[in-house]
């Protein structure tokens, strides 16, 4: 029985799934670890702009303080109010937090190590799965709003989902232009590390992009237009100031998660964290270069394994990079009025977003 | 062919697997180790900022956000449709020349119409 085990993970199709296993346990383990140091990192960010002093009692600097939150958040009474709805109840904030979780997937981390992609799953949707996935993050808000019975998470619930599905419209066409742009690249051209990292993927893979990318200049340089769309829309799809409509404490004392307590409040908070990392991991993948940088031979795919683990490291300095801009900004902006919010995604950025794709495309046709 | 496509998701099954195991695992674990309170009558009352509830719980809506709810599916279903075309627009571009620019175009600019028919509707009016 042991022995057929061991022989299982031996097979070619055991040997990928303990690669996956492994990835995708280095990459669970490194998202919770940043949304629960951004946390920190917001209350001290916004500490200091407010001239305050922050978490400072938890270890040094505060640094124990996400484990004793994380230990609060269990201890505290799990109530169930009478009046919700118990099923929805019970369910909204797991359907906020799995697709946060799941939107990773595709993101490429790194190159290589040995001769093992650092990509969860190589889908040949690509970036269409992340799109997808996203929009399963709306059922969450939807049915903690639904499922409280109550006037201000109701409110607020219907208020964050069209919030969140008029902007990830906006979103999606901003990316196009990338593809457009990118859609150039002939694999056949390129040197056998790129051919191996590019091995059986489509054109919707976001490895591509970072192949174009190193080869030819990070895509915010030549698509800024849909990075300022992008960046906005990242903003509304993750409830973040100046968006944060959601969570309007004043209108709403609270918005959608008004009736939840304990873990159940923790977990929409997680999942907020866990959407915004991933948005920045995405960024940095479209726009930033993904694990690329252009100095030092670092824009090849590693030929060793400390090579490899660099260009980990890249990556996550990007994505951290993100994440503090994103925390500044929540400090510096105030929050749009609800009917400025849906002007600026349907009125502003679609037509904008529309206008991107046509004259990328006209530009590229008329330099063909 | 088809089975290594299939094998692709793998990995996505995986990932929702610990991401379930996750989620519904931190709400169970609340459950058994959180305190367990009193229940007098008023912590059954939904929070109104201490107001005492008036009517039913789920309000009437704006009519909006049926429209939104609506235009979203129009529009995200067009987005959909430009992914395919912008991956392969640059080979086409060698082949074809302008045809598959044009062909685009005239999608695009159907959907701008219905788009223009919308804003004159005032269906993005929030202010009214």
């Amino acid at each position: 029985m042991i022995q057929a085990i061991i022989d299982w993970f031996g097979s070619p199709v055991g040997l990928s799934v303990l690669f996956s296993a492994v990835k995708i346990l280095g990459v669970f383990s490194v998202l919770m670890f940043i949304v629960a140091y951004s946390v920190w990192v917001e209350r001290k960010v916004s500490a200091a702009i407010q001239d305050r002093c922050g978490p400072n009692r938890v270890g040094i600097f505060g640094l124990l303080q996400p484990a004793a939150d994380a230990i609060k958040s269990f201890l505290k009474e799990d109530f169930t109010p009478a009046h919700v709805r118990k099923t929805y109840y019970w369910l909204a904030p797991a359907i906020v937090m799995i697709p946060s979780l799941l939107t990773v997937a595709i993101i490429p981390f790194g190159s290589l190590i040995g001769n093992e992609k650092m990509i969860i799953a190589d889908l040949n949707v690509g970036v269409l799965y992340t799109f997808g996935i996203v929009s399963l993050g709306v059922y969450g808000i939807v049915l903690a709003g639904y499922a409280a019975r109550s006037k201000y998470p109701f409110i607020g619930g219907i208020r964050s989902s069209a919030q969140l599905i008029s902007y990830e419209i906006a979103m999606g066409m901003s990316v196009i232009p990338l593809f457009l742009i990118a859609g150039g690249l002939d694999v056949q051209q390129l040197s056998a590390g790129w051919q191996s990292l590019l091995a059986g993927t489509s054109g919707l893979n976001l490895n591509r992009l970072v192949t174009w990318q190193a080869g030819n200049g990070w895509l915010i340089c030549y698509a800024p237009i849909s990075f300022v769309i992008f960046l906005a829309a990242m903003f509304a799809e993750t409830n973040r100031m100046p968006f944060d409509m959601p969570e309007c404490e004043q209108e709403l004392a609270g918005g959608y998660n008004v009736e939840y307590s304990s873990m159940k409040f923790a977990l929409f908070f997680m999942g907020e964290y866990a959407s915004m990392t991933a948005a920045a991991a995405l960024m940095t993948t479209l726009f930033l270069g993904g694990w690329s940088l252009p100095v030092a031979g670092l824009n090849q795919p590693a030929t060793t394994i400390w090579i490899g683990l660099i260009h980990i490291g890249i990556f996550l300095a990007k994505v951290c990079f993100i994440l503090f801009m994103v925390i500044w900004v929540r400090w510096m902006w105030p929050r749009f009025r609800y009917d400025q919010l849906m002007d600026l995604g349907w009125r502003r950025f679609i037509p904008l977003a529309l206008a991107n794709i046509v004259i990328t495309a006209v530009v590229l046709w008329a330099k063909s | 062919m088809e089975e290594a496509q299939l094998m692709q998701y793998l990995p996505v099954l995986m990932l929702g697997a610990l991401a379930v195991v996750f989620s519904f695992g931190m709400l169970v674990m609340s459950v058994v180790l959180g305190q367990k309170g009193k229940r007098p009558p008023v912590k059954d009352i939904p929070y109104e900022c201490g107001m005492i509830p008036v009517g039913e719980g789920s309000t009437r809506l704006s009519l909006k956000f049926y429209l939104v709810a609506m235009l979203f599916i129009l529009f995200d279903i067009e987005v959909v449709f430009l992914y395919p075309w912008a991956v392969i627009y640059r080979e086409m571009l060698k082949e074809s020349g302008g045809a598959i620019l044009g062909a685009m175009l005239s999608f695009l600019g159907i959907l701008l119409v219905g788009y223009l028919y919308a804003v004159k509707k005032r269906a993005f009016d929030w202010k009214s």
